[in-house]
């Protein structure tokens, strides 16, 4: 939880890198988030309590979230059968309310933007409930602490396509959920073009910490998923299997500003396609471990 | 077995007060909600008893009706079914007396209130007769009282065509459902259902039961009446029609699977088939509407769509021989029955609300009512986040049943068994997926931002008796979204029933299912406690710092006006253009011309594609194929005696012969 940021800060150190600059400092998402908490806050004349709930909901279901999801080998903390679909709709509580919150402000931009935003999740979705299947599948688990614990490299000599299937299904799941390029980008400057920015665009000081905390901790938790396959480590010393798992989150983000610094945003109408590939792809890796 | 008559007799009593008392004022109102009132918590008592473990309690007495008996039962499974009834059908009464005010002297009330008895008497008879003639006669009681409700607004021409795709609609069905018992009753003698015993042609007789049940229920593409009969109805029926009545169709579905012997599996495939596309589709062609309860009568089609995808994963568990899949499977989808129910119900109540307040069901007129109606507004949005499924609330833990049982089902069955259980998996993600856009977009766009027409702007709060049921019915969904493990659990009297697992079994998969619930609730509970906390952390952080409002960042529009804010339409657009194939919806665009654009507008609309497509040229056919018959009729006397002799001499000539 303390360590989320800091993937923010290492995506935009890599573009950076690639760019030929020499970027912010690797802490500035920290700095950036301590300077909103000391602020005060403005809010629409227009919006009612609904919009004051978003980001206390969507952080608050990021936490509960977190609190769910095994990391390196450390046990979620309250690890249960079927708490993969508990996760994945307390991402879907916090989208919820964020795409309330922003249809409260009235403003077409926001709206415009919530809708991008549930449209492309409503694609997502499956792609994520099926890649989470095919490990399901393939492990004989329904606890994401048991499932992505038992993901070792011995499965990766039986079943490597199926599981690599799964990591590209579930990484354009993290591109898009995250809201990063190709299918959003975070840097671009002009309210039309945005997704998961514009939503925001009129929440401000500690509330805009929360959602930009929260967001930070949604790309942890997706990252963590796709790491626990990607870098399978059981060295029983949880020391080592923690650094290996820290060390795959940063070759993640490194290979998310890689991505972003080679290509450019794709047309709206192109994303849709790109997650039914997602879908596609999940299906396949399905269909591998099915047989 | 004797509360429940007295409750019958209860409702009798208030349909024929009703009907005494039309002159006197209130009268037939207050028979007709106290009829109601007294027989549903009668009712509703033992039906709670039975669901918990009491034994089952049967009444049989003979009947001058050739076949019928009156032949009542009530066993765990009419229980179920039975508490959403009584309690529905009581808030819905509360909630009518007031909605119906609005009406008076304009319109009669008696006939409203005689008729919402008879639809409540009909419904628990549906559920509690166990002989065929008696079961098709109330089902029969059913369709007409419905029918008479749902054209209370008879002057209303759209409502008129309402009530006749209706009609039409459940009569096809009842044919469906005439030619399953008249099967039955050959093959086993009688028609009560203690006599009917496996078959060899159980699959003809399960298609018969999916298709006329499917027509009450609502499966694509019979569904055709549900957008139809819902917005014309007055909110309080259109409620109860959503909530329980179309919940009969499951009832007697599930009721003819047992009768009919151990299920085989294309039957479960089928259903899973079936789920998924009124699931899909229902959401979507939601996702495309513009009247709020028409978007709530297609969320119907999409919530038995996910029923009926639990049913099909429990009968693939129950024949691959999985106790936890088919337990869980079947438990997932009857709970769902009663969380539909009740937030259905919920959002029926709520959209009648807003409809009595501003005059007007389209999403585009409305907007900032949350300031107006702040109380409908709660209701609608615990509502409106129970039926996405969103955790902690009840919507998710039915679901919750549903994805663990098709996700065990996808873990230990191998090869093509598993793909109705994936299937059912991404299902039931896009479909809640889709339905939390769509749920966005009603409650974001009717009760946020600025208020889009005068309707909305002169919008006011409704009085106590038609909030108060809405808050029942959320407290309702609450507390089975943190007491879920102990419903699961106390289901299993109902399950081993259902299943015809053992009891022992039975109540150990659920109580696995319960465990997994217990932590949801546990989770849910943590969400609620920490967004608290971090509300109450916001509140003290800025207590002492500037804070202040200001208009919404407009991105340097001079005079901003609420006529430009994103429309429902324009919100669902891009998700209703990528399944337009799904959809067809129909677009009117006068696009601007020349350097000086004068005018230019969209219009947009979708009306059923399977009305559109399907039934109504098939009925304009069948239209006018039958006019060939129409030198027959030709309103002479003298040549209908002649039809008369000479049908009898056939008959006579047929009888020699």
């Amino acid at each position: 939880m303390v360590l989320a940021p800091l993937i923010q800060g290492v995506i935009n150190r890599t573009k950076a890198v690639a760019s030929g600059r020499v970027g912010q400092p690797l802490l500035q998402p920290y700095w950036d988030l301590l300077k909103l908490l000391q602020k005060g806050a403005v809010y629409s004349r227009t919006t009612t309590w609904v919009f004051r709930a978003g980001p206390v909901v969507g952080l608050a279901s990021m936490i509960c979230a977190i609190a769910l999801l095994p990391f390196g080998s450390f046990a979620a903390l309250a690890p249960f059968t079927g708490d993969l679909v508990m996760v994945a709709y307390l991402l879907a509580v916090a989208r919820f309310f964020t795409v309330l919150a922003a249809l409260d402000t009235g403003s077409s931009f926001e709206a415009m933007g919530a809708s991008r935003e549930v449209t492309l999740s409503a694609l997502a979705e499956p792609a994520l409930f099926l890649g989470l299947a095919a490990l399901a599948r393939q492990t004989g688990s329904l606890s994401l602490t048991s499932m992505l614990g038992s993901v070792s490299s011995g499965t990766w000599m039986r079943a490597a396509p199926a599981l690599g299937l799964t990591i590209a299904g579930l990484g354009i799941v993290f591109l898009a959920e995250n809201a990063r390029i190709p299918v959003d980008d975070p840097t671009t400057h002009l309210e039309l073009t945005m997704i998961h920015e514009v939503m925001v665009l009129d929440h401000s000081g500690p509330d805009f910490a929360m959602i930009q905390y929260a967001a930070a901790l949604k790309m942890w938790l997706l990252g963590a998923v796709i790491i626990a396959i990607a870098v399978p480590r059981h060295s029983g010393n949880s020391l080592l299997d923690g650094g290996c798992a820290i060390a795959g989150m940063f070759g993640l983000a490194v290979v998310t500003g890689i991505i972003e610094s080679s290509m450019a945003r794709l047309r709206l109408l192109r994303v849709t396609q790109l997650l039914i590939a997602a879908i596609v792809l999940s299906g396949l890796a399905l269909a591998l471990v099915q047989r | 077995m004797s509360a429940l008559l007295i409750a019958i007799l209860c409702f009798g009593t208030g349909a024929m007060g009703a009907l005494v008392f039309a002159n006197r004022g209130r009268g037939s109102t207050i028979c007709g909600v106290s009829g109601i009132l007294i027989g549903c918590v009668c009712g509703i008592i033992p039906a709670v008893s039975v669901v918990l473990g009491e034994p089952s309690q049967s009444l049989r007495m003979a009947w001058d009706v050739p076949y019928g008996s009156l032949f009542l039962e009530l066993d765990p499974l009419s229980g179920f079914f039975l508490i959403p009834v009584f309690l529905l059908c009581a808030l819905a009464a509360i909630y009518g007396a007031e909605y119906l005010e609005a009406y008076r002297g304009r319109k009669a009330l008696a006939a409203p209130w005689f008729f919402f008895n008879l639809l409540v008497a009909s419904m628990v008879v549906v559920i509690l007769a166990r002989n065929g003639v008696l079961f098709l006669m109330a089902w029969e009681m059913m369709a007409l009282s419905s029918f008479f409700l749902v054209t209370f607004e008879s002057e209303k021409e759209s409502t008129r065509q309402a009530g006749w795709i209706y009609l039409v609609a459940s009569h096809i069905g009842t044919a469906f459902l005439l030619a399953l018992f008249i099967l039955l009753g050959r093959a086993n003698g009688s028609l009560d259902f203690d006599r009917f015993s496996a078959s060899s042609d159980a699959g003809l007789l399960f298609v018969l039961a999916l298709v006329g049940f499917g027509t009450k229920a609502g499966f694509i593409p019979l569904h055709v009446w549900l957008p139809e009969a819902h917005p014309a109805a007055p909110s309080h029926v259109s409620a109860v029609m959503s909530a329980v009545m179309i919940k009969t169709g499951i009832y007697g579905l599930v009721r003819i699977m047992l009768l009919l012997g151990a299920p085989q599996a294309w039957w479960g495939w089928v259903l899973c088939g079936i789920g998924l596309s009124s699931g899909v589709i229902g959401v979507l062609l939601a996702l495309a509407q513009h009247d709020l309860k028409r978007l709530l009568a297609y969320h119907s089609v999409e919530n038995i769509g996910i029923i009926a995808l639990g049913l099909g994963v429990g009968t693939l568990g129950l024949r691959a021989g999985l106790p936890a899949v088919a337990a869980v499977g079947f438990a997932g989808a009857l709970l769902h029955v009663l969380n539909h129910a009740l937030f259905k119900g919920l959002l029926f109540l709520a959209a009648g609300n807003v409809a009595h307040s501003t005059h007007t069901r389209e999403i585009d007129h409305l907007g900032g009512l949350l300031r107006r109606m702040p109380r409908t507004g709660v209701i609608f949005l615990i509502g409106a986040a129970a039926i996405s499924g969103l955790p902690p609330l009840n919507g998710f833990i039915s679901e919750f049943l549903i994805y663990l049982a098709s996700f065990k089902g996808a873990v230990s069955l191998d090869g093509i068994n598993s793909v109705p259980m994936l299937a059912t998996i991404a299902g039931l993600a896009l479909i809640g997926g889709l339905a939390a856009a769509c749920f966005t977009k009603a409650f974001g766009i009717v009760f946020l931002g600025h208020p889009r027409s005068e309707h909305a702007e002169q919008a006011h709060e409704v009085g106590l008796a038609m909030v108060l049921p809405g808050f029942a019915l959320a407290t309702a969904c609450i507390l089975i979204g943190l007491l879920g493990a102990n419903v699961v659990d106390s289901m299993a009297p109902l399950i081993s029933e259902v299943t015809g697992l053992s009891a022992p079994v039975v109540r150990t998969s659920l109580a696995q299912a319960a465990h997994s619930i217990a932590f949801v609730s546990y989770t849910g509970g943590a969400l609620v406690g920490i967004a608290a906390l971090l509300g109450l952390g916001r509140a003290i952080a800025l207590s002492n710092r500037s804070v202040y409002t200001d208009v919404t960042w407009d991105c340097g529009y001079a005079e901003p006006s609420p006529r430009m804010q994103y429309t429902a339409s324009s919100f669902a657009q891009p998700l209703t253009d990528t399944f337009d194939l799904l959809l067809q919806t129909r677009r009117v665009l006068k696009a601007p011309r020349g350097l000086f654009p004068i005018e230019a507008s969209l219009a947009t609309d979708t009306p059923d594609p399977y009305q559109r497509f399907i039934f109504q040229p098939l009925f304009r056919s069948i239209g006018r194929n039958l006019l060939l018959l129409r030198p027959l009729q030709q309103g002479q006397v003298q040549l209908y005696i002649l039809y008369i002799a000479v049908t009898l001499l056939l008959l006579l000539l047929w009888q020699l012969a």
